[in-house]
């Protein structure tokens, strides 16, 4: 009880910043240990029309050491596709997820194979934590062979069918519609797995996200619509955008909660929580409050509408890497130096996917046609010239 | 040789025996639309369908058409067959962005990972005196979109065919249907049969000139030829029926034939059906034709809700028969 008053204490002052990692280094060896640990989290849920889950999580070393890593490859890795993009390797829209990273993590850790997930354009790291590898993400972003999507996708159109991740979709909000469609599917089929359908505070505004609320609310679908809330619609502040800014509660007669989204537990905390509200009782809504570090995309400095102040801010006091290491030290889970050697794991495994990506090769001209149209009924379908033989019906 | 069985019925419910016989043969087809479950659909298409098949598989959906096309959309991504009713096609226009982005597209953009086998239906056209809005021929708007398959149904027996192998087709289709033509009766076989998606249908063989039609104006067409056979002509009709893609194989050995060509539709003039045929035909048989390829469409304007006005708009019999006329010269 105790030592539990000690980690709750520890917790706030982390949350405050107030505590250097300055607690270390007895030379224990990396906790991989599965064994449950329960650790508070520091910023309350807000519930609307809900009541809001417990602060306290459970957790192990095992989860919260994979958490870093998961965390720690995407960050290297999007800061890899940064480089590419400035470099040129990597052409048009590139919108880049660090910063945000807690939520897709947190997610993953509450969710089965049997869920699905449907995203937005920012959307390598939610790839990744489907299942995905680096090495697709990279070469689908240079259009190559090996990308997930053969090349023809792009940074905004990235699916992984096996691992439940329905893309990737360029068109701010139309992705909230397909969610229920996933949901009502899952229901239909009764397939006992949850959707979770994301959005931004941007697409937070979208007509189709309220029709898609309506239609979830009235046939009980199991989806979970969770707005990544970064603050800022590309250029615009959510108070710029939005009448009322808090997106938990715009959900009205759908159940909302507010999460802090840079913190994985707090995360896997909420989605546990809405998994099982969606399958006994329909929709819900979860906003997470996160941040990017980058701008909107590539192409944007994201020091325009947002201060250079505020992104360092948010870096020293709520990044969601440095949290679970201040946590991994503090409970002595694992050691600086285990860190270290984990991190540097991750960077060799980047940087060795970039370098095989760098080698794949562009996709061929036939792929230009193909995919296009599936194998019709009975017969082939070319376009607008056929081939002389007509191919009959059986 | 023993006759075979068929029975007589309108096109509405040769849909509806097309749309039952697959929700029956598949559990994984499902209807999706306003209206179409208690109140039986707006023109009866789904009369009986919800107390047979429950109202999960026949979802009376708010009036919401983007996200209900769109929820159909991601519902076939994990292999549901649903069949999205648009009251009215022109109704669909406030789901295009999910038609023509993720309909059509996700297939190519997932590298092949997702298919979409659903089917957009309902009815479309001008019909009478139904004002601007509610008189759209969407086939124009659509016809762009890659990775979407389009078929106009004109017959019971096509209606029932084509419906039935539009829900088998891994692509997604887009059935258009015709207002005015749900009354229209005539005798199918009982035994099961489809349609094939991509043929078109000969209509009336002829040497003289090929006139390319479908939906409703392939009953204008054979009106004037009743005049034009009078008049010594021989016309070939031929009912494209799938608008995208074409059967440019059918047609071809027809232009061979006739080396004259008519296309008559109900689409508008600017960026219709007709002008995408016109130019496939020119490309590919150029050196068939005798003549231009005539092409006869409805006027560049929103449908008129005065009677006589209305008329005006769309091809009228008269029409043709000049048409052809003018196409192979006097008689």
């Amino acid at each position: 009880m105790a030592l539990r008053q000690a980690w709750q204490k520890t917790g706030k002052a982390l949350n405050r910043g107030a505590i250097a990692p300055a607690v270390i280094a007895f030379a224990r060896p990396l906790s991989t240990s599965a064994d449950p640990i329960v650790l508070d989290i520091p910023v309350p849920f807000k519930g609307h029309n809900v009541e809001a889950p417990s602060q306290s999580v459970e957790t192990s070393a095992q989860e919260l050491v994979g958490f870093f890593k998961t965390m720690f490859v995407m960050r290297r890795m999007e800061i890899a596709a940064d480089s590419l993009y400035k470099s040129k390797f990597i052409r048009g829209f590139c919108h880049l997820y660090d910063g945000q990273e807690a939520v897709c993590v947190g997610m993953e850790a509450a969710l089965n194979e049997r869920d699905c997930i449907i995203t937005a354009y920012r959307d390598h790291c939610t790839h990744l934590g489907r299942g995905g590898s680096v090495l697709e993400v990279f070469a689908e972003l240079m259009g190559r062979k090996d990308g997930c999507s053969l090349g023809k996708g792009g940074s905004m159109h990235m699916y992984n069918k096996k691992g439940g991740f329905y893309g990737g979709n360029g068109i701010v909000g139309a992705q909230t519609p397909l969610g229920a469609g996933l949901a009502f599917a899952q229901k239909y089929l009764k397939a006992d797995g949850v959707t979770l359908a994301m959005y931004g505070d941007g697409a937070a505004n979208q007509g189709q996200l309220f029709e898609a609320m309506n239609i979830s609310a009235l046939w009980d679908l199991p989806v979970i619509y969770v707005c990544e809330n970064n603050h800022y619609g590309m250029g615009t502040a959510e108070w710029r955008s939005a009448k009322s800014p808090e997106y938990y509660k715009r959900g009205d007669y759908v159940p909302g909660l507010k999460v802090d989204g840079m913190d994985c537990l707090a995360v896997k905390q909420a989605v546990k929580f809405a998994k099982e509200h969606a399958l006994k009782n329909g929709p819900m809504v979860l906003e997470m409050d996160t941040y990017r570090y980058h701008g909107h995309s590539m192409s944007d400095p994201g020091s325009t509408y947002r201060t250079r102040d505020e992104i360092s801010g948010v870096r020293q006091e709520r990044d969601p890497i440095e949290r679970i290491r201040k946590l991994l030290v503090t409970h002595e889970l694992a050691s600086v130096a285990d860190l270290k050697a984990i991190e540097k794991e991750a960077k060799k495994e980047v940087e060795d996917a970039l370098a095989k990506a760098k080698e794949s090769p562009a996709p061929d001209s036939e792929e230009l046609f193909s995919h296009i149209y599936r194998k019709s009924y009975g017969s082939e379908a070319y376009g607008a010239d056929r081939k002389e033989v007509t191919v009959k019906l059986p | 040789m023993p006759r075979l069985l068929r029975h007589e019925l309108l096109m509405f419910e040769a849909l509806r025996e097309g749309l039952g016989e697959e929700m029956e043969r598949d559990p994984n087809v499902c209807v999706i639309g306003e209206d179409v479950g208690d109140y039986g659909g707006s023109y009866k298409v789904t009369k009986g369908f919800s107390e047979k098949f429950g109202s999960w598989r026949v979802l009376d959906t708010p009036i919401a058409e983007n996200s209900f096309t769109g929820m159909a959309i991601g519902a076939a991504m994990t292999g549901l067959r649903p069949v999205v009713e648009g009251m009215n096609m022109g109704f669909l226009l406030l789901a295009y962005n999910q038609i023509a982005n993720n309909c059509g597209m996700l297939h190519y953009t997932s590298g092949g990972q997702f298919t979409i086998p659903v089917v957009i239906r309902g009815p479309g056209g001008v019909g009478r005196q139904l004002g601007a809005e509610h008189s759209q021929r969407l086939e124009s708007y659509f016809q762009s979109v890659p990775g979407l398959q389009m078929v106009a149904c004109s017959t019971p027996y096509n209606a029932k065919g084509l419906m039935k192998a539009a829900i088998r087709c891994e692509n997604p289709v887009i059935l258009y249907e015709h207002v005015l033509l749900y009354n229209l009766k005539e005798k199918i076989p009982d035994e099961e049969y489809t349609c094939c998606l991509e043929e078109a249908e000969m209509v009336r063989p002829g040497t003289d000139i090929t006139i390319l039609t479908y939906s409703r104006m392939r009953y204008h067409v054979t009106q004037a030829a009743k005049t034009l056979v009078d008049r010594g002509y021989d016309p070939e009709i031929i009912d494209i029926r799938s608008l995208k893609p074409f059967d440019m194989y059918t047609i071809g050995e027809s232009v061979k034939k006739t080396h004259r060509v008519l296309i008559v539709e109900e689409c508008m003039r600017t960026g219709g059906i007709g002008a995408s045929l016109r130019s496939a035909i020119m490309e590919s048989f150029w050196d068939e034709l005798d003549g231009p390829i005539g092409c006869l469409s409805s006027q560049d304007v929103p449908t008129p809700y005065s009677g006589p006005l209305e008329e005006l708009t769309v091809v009228q019999p008269h029409q043709i028969v000049t048409a052809v006329e003018n196409l192979c010269g006097k008689k």
